[in-house]
């Protein structure tokens, strides 16, 4: 009985811990709450993912009202696999979350940034599993509106007009998202993702639908940071308290590009709508611009964490790039880096929060020979940056193998070549930092550091270990991957 | 006829362009806001039209009434006020909290201290 409930499950608990948390006014009591309901999540996650892989796609429709007027839960392989990798992030980030946020957040705000985490926690965890396209904005907006909070608490001024420029810029995204959304009823009359995939392809050569494509792929690629969609990142990663940096950086974009394909794929799969009016090509360029622009502003950054913010901005690039190639393997590529990117970077994100946490500073001339002082932390983030690069044995590798092999598959050979030379580009900004915090001697902080505590390396290392196992075996993941984008566009190709 | 069957739609452009230039050109924190609730105001405007109908009335059942207008786009845009009211109340929040840490809700003045910081 409680198993054909998991769907709403999912969303429910960490929906109703928000409150609970708002209302116990303490901060000890509601990271409790906040922990064991992200566990619980992740256990949900799981078992439907393992229920969808074993029995195909779940549908499950809220107060039981009939799919195309009611609102429907839809899980399939894909979004089971985003459901994952949201929670399973979300879990290990709680682990984080109370050594971090008692250094970074004053005592009276803490059990107010609980409740804005799992409000943040059931909006990504909402857009993913919902199979209503306006249902989908409510939680959008229930999650942008927590992060912009989550944000503004950071110890850095500069926090606060981060948090302010992400408003209005993801505002306007989700505002872009409803008009498309908007446009798209008024053709067809329907809200319901599978619904709107079967009655768009008769109206698919109208000008109103091809609006609505243009205002819907605008708005969810200003949410996902898509190159020149990318300004309101970096600050708001860089300002934003440590644990939220690492849940938002390795969850929220990766939301979004999942949100984008379900539009392409799903609502416009059974149209050529992408060829019409371009936008596969439009996607391909920017992904392309972005893994170059990331990678190159990254190289100048001196700020360690706005440096990872750009890497995130050409990570983001090579997500696009798969999704654009439009083939079977270039989709399991996109889709398989959303998971390996959340991982590396997660970790990579947890250990610049370790440094922070120890010398209170993450820039480069700070962290000069904290190898010696912060050895496991350090490890770590050499173990992620390595994979940022995609060294074999890293999850790294095994996307951008698999997104070679699909621009090859298409004969694209000069995209393969710009793949790697951004690979390429990535080692200069990996071994800049890698060369001042082992070659050089420390100074300042540095000198008395000492590594961190456990409650911080551990979480760290529980990603680490993500990232290594599964880019030693794969199976797991491709297999989960490639299932989610035969589902996607049908085995062609 | 033409133009004054489709004044709605034409005010939905005219209110969403202003309220977006508004939102890039302003410096001033507070106007941005404004001017995204014109933006948002507009969109309102264009879900709510879409969902009337010509000579329809409010659909409530009762006797005789055949024609209504379409009550789902009312109710989701009843769905965007509140998220939009969610969306002003923090922005304009967000600015209060600027004003105290920077003495100013100019951009260019607080791009300026920023450089500094």
């Amino acid at each position: 009985m409680i198993a054909h409930h998991l769907p709403i499950l999912q969303i429910i608990i960490p929906l109703m811990s928000a409150p609970i948390c708002l209302v116990l006014r303490h901060a000890r009591i509601a990271w409790v709450l906040s922990l064991a309901v992200s566990w619980i999540c992740l256990v949900i996650s799981v078992s439907l993912l393992v229920k969808v892989l074993d029995g195909g796609a779940i549908s499950y429709e809220l107060g039981d009202w009939a799919a195309p007027w009611g609102i429907e839960y839809h899980i399939d392989t894909l979004n089971a696999f985003v459901l994952v990798i949201v929670t399973a992030v979300g879990a290990v980030v709680m682990l984080y979350a109370k050594a971090s946020v008692e250094a970074e957040v004053p005592e009276e705000r803490r059990y107010l940034f609980y409740t804005m985490l799992m409000l943040c926690l059931t909006g990504l965890l909402g857009i993913t599993i919902t199979g209503d396209a306006f249902n989908l904005f409510v939680f959008l907006e229930i999650s942008s509106l927590s992060s912009y909070v989550l944000i503004s608490m950071g110890r850095d001024r500069r926090a606060l007009t981060a948090a302010y420029r992400y408003l209005i810029l993801g505002t306007v995204g989700a505002t872009f998202y409803i008009i498309g959304v908007g446009l798209m009823y008024m053709m067809t009359g329907t809200l319901n993702f599978a619904d709107l995939a079967t009655l768009i392809p008769s109206v698919a050569d109208t000008r109103t639908i091809q609006v609505a494509l243009g205002f819907l792929t605008v708005g969810l690629c200003l949410k996902l940071a898509l190159f020149p969609l990318h300004m309101w990142l970096p600050n708001a990663y860089v300002y934003a308290p440590s644990a939220v940096t690492v849940f938002l950086a390795s969850t929220a974009t990766k939301v979004a590009v999942y949100a984008l394909i379900r539009v392409i794929f799903t609502i416009f799969g059974a149209v050529d709508i992408l060829d019409i009016v371009q936008v596969r090509n439009l996607l391909m360029t920017m992904a392309i611009i972005a893994m170059f622009f990331g990678s190159i502003v990254a190289i100048y950054q001196m700020n360690v964490k706005r440096m990872l913010a750009y890497s995130s901005i050409a990570q983001i690039g090579y997500m696009i790039l798969g999704v654009s190639l439009d083939t079977l393997t270039g989709v399991a590529a996109g889709i398989i880096h959303l998971f390996n990117h959340a991982m590396m970077k997660g970790s990579l994100f947890m250990a610049l929060g370790a440094v922070i946490y120890q010398i209170g500073s993450v820039h480069l001339d700070d962290m000069a020979g904290l190898g010696r002082k912060m050895p496991l932390t350090m490890a770590a983030f050499v173990v992620g940056g390595l994979s940022l690069i995609g060294v074999p044995l890293t999850v790294g590798f095994i996307s951008k193998w698999y997104l070679i092999q699909a621009v090859l598959e298409r004969g694209w050979w000069p995209i393969a070549i710009i793949i790697i030379t951004t690979s390429l580009l990535a080692v200069i900004y990996v071994w800049r930092v890698v060369e001042i915090i082992y070659f050089r001697a420390p100074s300042g902080a540095a000198a008395v550091a000492t590594e961190a505590p456990v409650s911080l390396v551990v979480p760290t290392w529980i990603l680490i270990g993500a990232t290594l196992y599964f880019g030693i075996d794969a199976t797991t993941t491709l297999d989960v991957a490639i299932a989610a984008a035969r589902a996607l566009i049908g085995g062609g190709s | 006829m033409e133009l004054v069957g489709l004044l709605n739609y034409w005010i939905v452009i005219v209110l969403m362009m202003t309220g977006f230039y508004i939102v890039i050109s302003h410096g001033n924190l507070v106007k941005k806001i404004v001017g995204l609730n014109v933006f948002q105001v507009s969109v309102f405007l264009l879900y709510i039209t879409m969902g009337k109908v010509h000579g329809g009335t409010a659909p409530i059942l009762e006797e005789g009434i055949a024609l209504y207008s379409n009550p789902l786009p009312h109710v989701l845009i009843l769905t965007a006020i509140v998220v939009g009211v969610a969306t002003t109340a923090l922005g304009l929040a967000l600015v209060v909290r600027i004003s105290d840490a920077y003495g100013t809700i100019e951009d260019d003045e607080i791009d300026a201290m920023e450089n500094n910081d």
